[in-house]
Parts: C-alpha cells; structure tokens; sequence
C-alpha cells in the first residue's frame, strides 16, 4: 500500500526541504506535515517520507517513537490535550484529566493518546503548554482553553459536534 | 625485520608526551583509525600502546567513535595555563598540572571519555586512581540498573564484558530498590538473530556496523529513555549476509545467534584457528567445539584478511562435518559388488600394486580445489609419476563487494601454483572425459570431489579399469568405486591454503576425523612412498618445507614463517 500525498502538499514538502543544508534535517518538519495532513503518521508515511529524504525507513522511525507528539494510529476528531506540567498540576490539571477521562470512559492511568470508542474524542495528558499563569489549561485540536475547571470543560466539549 | 627498521628511521613517527599513572610516555602523534586513515590518537589508544587497557563497551577499533557508553572515563590533568598562554611552573620546573573538576562541585572529578579525547602534551592519564574507580562504578552500576541479571542462562556468560567489568569495577550488593524496566524479549530481528533488549546497555555497535561496514542501514533505536531499545523498522528483517557479526562484537547478551543459542556454555569449548573453506577469501576463523562437535566458527582477526569479520553463510557452513553420510571405512569392491572393509595398511598395499600396473599416460586425476597444499603436492607428485592428465572442478557463485568471493574454492590458487590446475579451472575436465570415452583413459583418481557432477556417469565408469574414490561424504561415484578411501575434513587435520589474493595461510586441527577417516596427508604419503618410491616428509610442518623448497611460487616460505596470519606469495 503506497501513500496517496496530494500535489499541493508533496509541493509543499518539497518546498520545505530547501530550508535545510541536507535533506535528513527536514525530517521532523515532514512528519508534522504529514501527520497535518492525515491525521496520524502510518507505515506508508515513513517509507513514503524515507524516500523522499534519501534515508530508510529506521531513521524515520526512530523519531515517530522518539517524539510523543507523533501518532503512528488515527485519533479521534477532536484531539484533547490536557496540560501535565508543574503550573497546571498545582492547578488542578490532573483532576481536570481524570474527569475528561472518565467522562469519555477512559483509563486516566494510561500512557500516551487514548480514544473513546465512539471516535469522536482523543484525550493526551501532555508536557507543557505554556500558559502557566491561567492553569489548569487544555486545548481541543488548535484551539487554546485556559483556566479550565470541570464543568467548562463539560461545556467546551458539549459543543464540539 | 631489517627493513621495519629503515622505514621507521627514515620516517620519524611524531609523538606527543604524556603520564600514564605517573610514568611519562611517548605515543604516536596519530593512529589509525577504524577505517585505518591516521587521526590524533585518544587517550584509549594510547594507554593500550603503552599496555594499559581501559574497559569500554561502545568503543570497537573497526567502527566508528561513538563514545555513549561512558565506560571508558577517566580522571586527566592538563597543564594549567597562565594569563601569558604559557605553562605555570611548580617550583621545580615541571608543569603544574590541573585536574579536571565539576565546575558546580570543584570536590568531584570531571572526567573525559578516553575513546574520543585525543592526547594533548604532558597530559596526565589517571587509570586506576580512586576517582577514575569512582566514576567507572558509577557508570556500571548504572547500565546494571535495568539489566536482568540472567547470566546463569546467558549464552554471552562466560565472554561478557558486563560480567567481566563487574568482576573488576561492580559492587556485590544492589542498591536498586525499585522495579526494573521490561522491555522487549525474545525479539526476532532476522533469520539468525535474537535480540534481548533487556540485556543491552545501547552501545550502538550492532547499528554502527551494519550501517558503515556492511551499508545496510537496517537497525536503529527506537523510543526512549529507559524503554530504549534497538529495532528494526516494522516489517523488515535484518537479514544482510553479515548479521552474525554483530552477535560477535555485542559486548553483551543482548544479540545472539539464533544457531549456536542455548547449544553450548563457551568455557567448555576447545578453541582451534582455522580458515573458512566456503570461497577464496580465506576469513581467518576460531573454531568451538567440544566432545568431537563443532559449535560454532568466529572470526579471527586479521587485518590482511578479513580484518574482523566473515560472512553468515561461511559460518554457519560446518553442520556438513557432522552428516550421517560421512564416509568412514576403507573399502574395496570387486567389479561384480562384493565389497570388503579393510584397515588402511591393506588398502594402500592392494591399491598401489594395482596402481602399478596402469600404463604411463593412461591415468588421470581429478583433485579437489578444497584440498590443502601439503595434500595436492602429493597428488602432483603421483601425478608426475604416472605422466597424468589433472585438473580440479571450479565453484563459481555469488560474489560481493566485501568479503565473498565468486570462486567458491578455498584453494585454487593452491592447486594452481602446484600445478595441478591450471589458470582456466577445468579445462582439463572435457580432455579426460574424451580419453575415458576414447579408451586412453583406464584409471581415474579421484580425491575429494564427486566426479559425477563433471559428467561422468555408469557407463563412463564401465569403461575404467580402475575407479579411486577418496572423499569426506557419500557419493554416487563411491559406490561404484574399486577404492573407497574416507578422507578427513578441513577441521579434522593441519595443512595450508593459498586464497584467492595469494596469501598463504595455515589451519589447525579442531576435532577427531569419524572412523576410519584420515587426515588425507597422511595416507597420500603412504601412497607414494609405495608407488613412486620418494619419501616425503613425515610430518605436515616438514611437507610443507618441502614442497615451498621445490615450488618455485611459494619463494622457500617455512612453515614457522606462516604464524597465525599467513604469508603473501606470488601467484
């Protein structure tokens, strides 16, 4: 199975290799690209991305299990990532995680990026998100919440439809 | 030795001053590196030129400098410098040297990793002092951290630097309190290998090698912190034609060979340096084995050779020594089948005066490229005597660009200068072929090859007054042969091969030859003692001596003169 990469995007990739002196340094910048793109990084993208860059596919790999932020699996339409670090756990972010959690029947325990069975939800308790002075903060896909207790976050979810 | 000499005056080496453990040293400005171009030597290299071996994991002198491992630190001083940029002096004019400290805590050393910091002048290398000891136990203990602890059912026990540094550097009692790290087990990264990524203190070899000796960039790590381990991209395999080298060079039990795994504890095994026989190269092997069975071969390093690698295919080709079809009796048959074993002394009677009865120019031999020297000087001296038609059978296969060779012999260029083949290997074959057909061909000698596979069938040998068939396995040819003479494999008796680039190089014994099986030397002699009357020598150093004083290609090189690493000669 090959990957279907669009002639807008494959442009834009191509461009973005021209920002750096050897092609392996684009590598992460393709994955964000790709994963933009698709929603996740499959096989197919690493080898599709490897080639594109004169490296094999381990090379790519590496980084896809180095960085977090890199799914190897689809998510769900709306991606929550409740803040972890220091600042928003004083604030309150771990409960605020474990309502989200449980709310969607998720284990709160769990590593990584979890998916509710209905698909509609992803729920990541991620490192920082750099608004410590509004904590506890979250962000569902591009969008930024600060200062999140329990029932706005009922109520920001409620409207993601 | 005289000329090493000359070249070393007439070349000054440059060198740099430095104290090893308080003795002032000279070592070479530069040393080669992994790929043998001359770098500025490290602290590592040049505490071993001087004899000091300072223990590491990640370090390898054929790869490249990864310095990850840490093992190798060690406490430096280096002259302080004043504000003129010139030494300051302690009072008796020495340099006043300083030691390298933490800057945030001046009371710990901070120490450089010996396998990436080149030598500086009137630098001070501390190798067994209390700090270097500090930081070496601290490092071990912290690769210990997440390791199993599994030797008792470790097939690297035994030769595993983890477990030798221990010994050295560890501490008896664990202070590690919480649970360990489970990472992958029993992980299949390629049809010969097993990876236990438990036991992997992440040292890197196994990727550097794949990736710069062998250019199959293959392996890599993946995740990370503590569940780092080593990997393969999903799906693919590690599969290239040199995996098992990086079994060798994983200074731990993290990868092992899915062959020789949980078949045998190293310390039992009798050690024997041999040649691989599976193409012309000639890699330079240790043999294992023990109670009469070969366990596994590992190479030997020789820079002339095959620096410290061989091939997956020529190591795991020895399971053939061990086949139930080995040929193990003296056997002589009569035209209409009977058959009788007998022992070696009647053999060689009832042979040679059949043998004398052959006409000159009505007999012809096919040897085998797989015989040694000592063994084919034999067979051109029977040769010679009966004015013989010779040849051997070629082995053409695959080659690569590193280490395999497309002639599949081990010692063409043996039968070659001996004159028992000639340039075109084989040429000869269709020349005997006509003459058996012809009727000018009556006798066939045939020693360690299977003479079927030239075309030479039933009705061919019908026509023969006389078939010898020497060989080490069962063939059609045997069976229908007036003499069965079981010969001994490579590993089962001494001798000498000349490889594809014209290097001389000699192989030891390593198991006992099966029943009446013999080192084929042995009974060649016997043979032509009987026949032509000569008397070589009676051992295989001083057959060796002799056919070099009567070859002019082998330039009079003495047995001794071989060593471990052979001799070039002109082919």
């Amino acid at each position: 199975m090959s990957l279907n990469v669009p002639q807008t995007l494959e442009a834009e990739i191509d461009e973005l290799i021209t920002h750096y002196p050897e092609k392996r340094s684009a590598s992460v910048m393709l994955l964000h690209a790709i994963q933009e793109h698709f929603g996740y990084v499959s096989k197919e993208a690493i080898e599709w991305i490897a080639s594109k860059l004169e490296l094999k596919p381990i090379n790519v790999y590496e980084l896809v299990t180095f960085y977090p932020m890199f799914r190897q699996e689809p998510a769900g339409k709306y991606v929550v990532k409740v803040c972890r670090t220091l600042s928003c756990a004083l604030g309150g972010s771990g409960k605020l995680h474990g309502h989200i959690c449980s709310k969607l029947g998720l284990d709160s325990r769990k590593h990584g990026l979890q998916t509710a069975s209905d698909g509609k939800f992803s729920v990541e308790f991620v490192e920082c998100l750099a608004s410590c002075g509004t904590a506890p903060v979250m962000m569902i896909n591009d969008d930024f919440y600060e200062g999140v207790s329990h029932e706005r976050a009922d109520e920001i979810m409620g409207k993601c439809q | 030795m005289a000329t090493e000499t000359t070249k070393a005056e007439s070349k000054p080496v440059e060198t740099v001053t430095v104290k090893v453990d308080g003795v002032t040293v000279e070592v070479p400005k530069t040393t080669p590196d992994w790929q043998g171009n001359p770098v500025p030597t490290t602290i590592l290299q040049a505490c071993k030129q001087v004899g000091k071996e300072i223990p590491h994991y990640c370090y390898h002198p054929k790869l490249p400098v990864s310095g990850n491992c840490r093992m190798c630190l060690v406490e430096i001083g280096m002259p302080a410098m004043g504000r003129d940029r010139k030494p300051i002096l302690n009072e008796d004019g020495t340099p006043k040297i300083q030691k390298g400290v933490l800057p945030y805590d001046p009371s710990l050393p901070r120490g450089a990793i010996a396998c990436a910091t080149p030598v500086a002048p009137n630098m001070e290398i501390h190798t067994h002092s209390d700090n270097t000891k500090m930081m070496r136990e601290a490092v071990l203990e912290s690769l210990l951290i997440n390791h199993p602890l599994d030797c008792p059912i470790c097939d690297q026990a035994g030769e595993c630097k983890l477990q030798e540094y221990s010994m050295e550097h560890g501490q008896a009692k664990s202070q590690f309190a919480e649970t360990k790290v489970a990472k992958p087990k029993q992980v299949d990264l390629g049809p010969r290998i097993m990876l236990d990524a438990e036991r992997c203190v992440l040292c890197t070899r196994c990727i550097r090698f794949s990736r710069d000796i062998v250019n199959d960039d293959a392996l890599g790590i993946v995740e990370r912190g503590s569940y780092n381990s080593i990997a393969t991209f999903p799906g693919s395999r590690f599969e290239n034609n040199y995996t098992l080298n990086t079994v060798d060079i994983c200074p731990v039990g993290a990868l092992t060979s899915k062959d020789f795994r949980f078949q045998m504890r190293v310390w039992f095994m009798k050690e024997a340096k041999s040649i691989c026989t599976s193409c012309s190269t000639g890699c330079n092997i240790v043999v294992g084995s023990r109670e009469n069975k070969v366990y596994r071969y590992e190479p030997r390093d020789n820079d002339a050779v095959n620096a410290c690698w061989m091939c997956d295919e020529g190591r795991l080709n020895y399971k053939w020594v061990n086949r139930e079809d080995r040929l193990t009796d003296c056997i002589i048959r009569e035209r209409d089948g009977n058959q009788r074993k007998v022992e070696w002394p009647t053999l060689i009677k009832e042979l040679s005066e059949r043998l004398a009865k052959a006409e000159p120019g009505s007999v012809a031999i096919i040897a085998s490229a797989r015989a040694s020297n000592e063994e084919l000087y034999l067979i051109k001296l029977l040769a010679d005597h009966f004015q013989a038609i010779t040849d051997c059978i070629p082995r053409q296969g695959e080659s690569d660009n590193f280490l395999v060779q497309a002639d599949k012999n081990p010692n063409s260029n043996g039968a070659r200068v001996l004159g028992v083949a000639f340039s075109e290997m084989g040429i000869q074959i269709a020349r005997i072929d006509e003459g058996i057909e012809s009727g000018k061909i009556k006798t066939l000698l045939s020693f360690g090859e299977n003479i079927t596979r030239v075309g030479i069938d039933d009705a061919m040998i019908g026509k023969l007054d006389l078939l010898v068939v020497s060989d080490i396995l069962g063939s059609h040819a045997a069976d229908k042969a007036d003499f069965v003479l079981p010969g001994a494999a490579h590993l089962e008796k001494r001798g000498s091969f000349v490889n594809g680039k014209g290097r001389v190089q000699k192989f030891q014994k390593a198991i006992e030859a099966p029943g009446n099986a013999r080192a084929d030397w042995e009974w060649l002699r016997e043979l032509v003692i009987k026949i032509t009357g000569k008397q070589p020598a009676d051992n295989l150093p001083g057959l060796f001596n002799e056919m070099s004083a009567s070859v002019s290609a082998f330039n009079g090189v003495q047995w001794k003169d071989l060593g471990d690493l052979g001799v070039d000669i002109n082919i």
